[in-house]
């Protein structure tokens, strides 16, 4: 069954640098939601099934969708292909590049240093024990998330609020 | 009870790991601030994927809680910035991340 893991890890890598590297925005999207589904078959793989499927309904299909509706709404059309040729030129992403991958670097030595124990069995955690643990120990922490969600709501309508004294004077700040 | 269908523990965080570096490396490379944003949300769910990956191998399952509480953050954090996006978007008529150079002596 490793072999399905790593397949998965693949088409995830694969397609998250194809997000990092494509031009056009909704092409690129549609590789990070395929991205997403493979992180959701890893997370099933490694027993944790809750987490699957709360990557495919809130990642993969919420916040997707909220990003595909901004790119609807901003409309930019045909022009932003060649605006991202221009942008992504080599010499501004070899820099970052190099960065990172020595980043990963080493994180890979920290990882393969044998600091971690080497027990290799994984264990299936279900949904009831993940809602006993969020609703026992954690319910102060999902009281806290609620209001994160509802402060979330509140400054997200404040701020794509469309003023028209703003319109005028572009100068003043909210 | 153990499950047996996934591999070792260091497979799961070099996966986070790489997931997470090219995440950083686009938050970088790229100047159209809708592709931050995507890449933002890569980094997010490359350290959720750490959490669960981490929770399955101790057999804990406040890997999932955690999990469940980086999923509301990411939630909350991309509808703050896609609205901060639109209105970024009215005022200058541009994705370009350097036009919001205003706050400079």
């Amino acid at each position: 069954m490793n072999f399905v893991f790593y397949l998965t890890a693949a088409i995830a890598i694969i397609s998250t640098i194809m997000v990092i590297f494509h031009k056009n925005a909704v092409h690129a999207l549609l590789y990070l939601v395929t991205s997403l589904l493979a992180v959701a078959v890893i997370f099933y793989q490694f027993g944790a099934p809750l987490a699957a499927a709360l990557e495919v309904i809130i990642y993969a299909g919420a916040i997707m969708v909220l990003i595909i509706f901004v790119i609807m709404m901003l409309n930019q059309g045909d022009s932003t292909v060649v605006q991202e040729q221009a942008w992504l030129q080599p010499t501004t992403w070899v820099g970052p590049a190099i960065l990172s991958a020595l980043l990963l670097v080493q994180l890979i030595l920290l990882v393969s240093s044998g600091q971690i124990s080497s027990t290799q069995t994984f264990h299936y955690i279900g949904p009831k024990q993940v809602g006993i643990a969020l609703f026992s120990h954690y319910v102060l922490a999902v009281e806290l998330a609620s209001m994160l969600l509802l402060a979330g709501l509140v400054g997200a309508f404040h701020l794509a609020r469309r003023r028209k004294i703003d319109q005028g004077d572009s100068n003043n700040a909210i | 009870m153990p499950f047996e269908t996934a591999p070792g523990l260091e497979a799961g965080v070099l996966l986070a790991s790489i997931l997470f570096c090219l995440g950083l490396a686009g938050l970088m490379m790229r100047r159209n601030i809708i592709f931050m944003l995507m890449c933002v949300e890569i980094c997010t769910n490359a350290a959720a994927l750490m959490f669960v990956v981490a929770g399955a191998h101790w057999g804990n399952a406040d890997g999932q809680v955690m999990f469940v509480f980086v999923v509301t953050l990411a939630a909350a954090e991309v509808a703050i910035a896609l609205a901060l996006v639109l209105q970024f978007y009215h005022r200058k008529h541009t994705v370009d991340i350097d036009q919001l150079n205003e706050l400079r002596g």
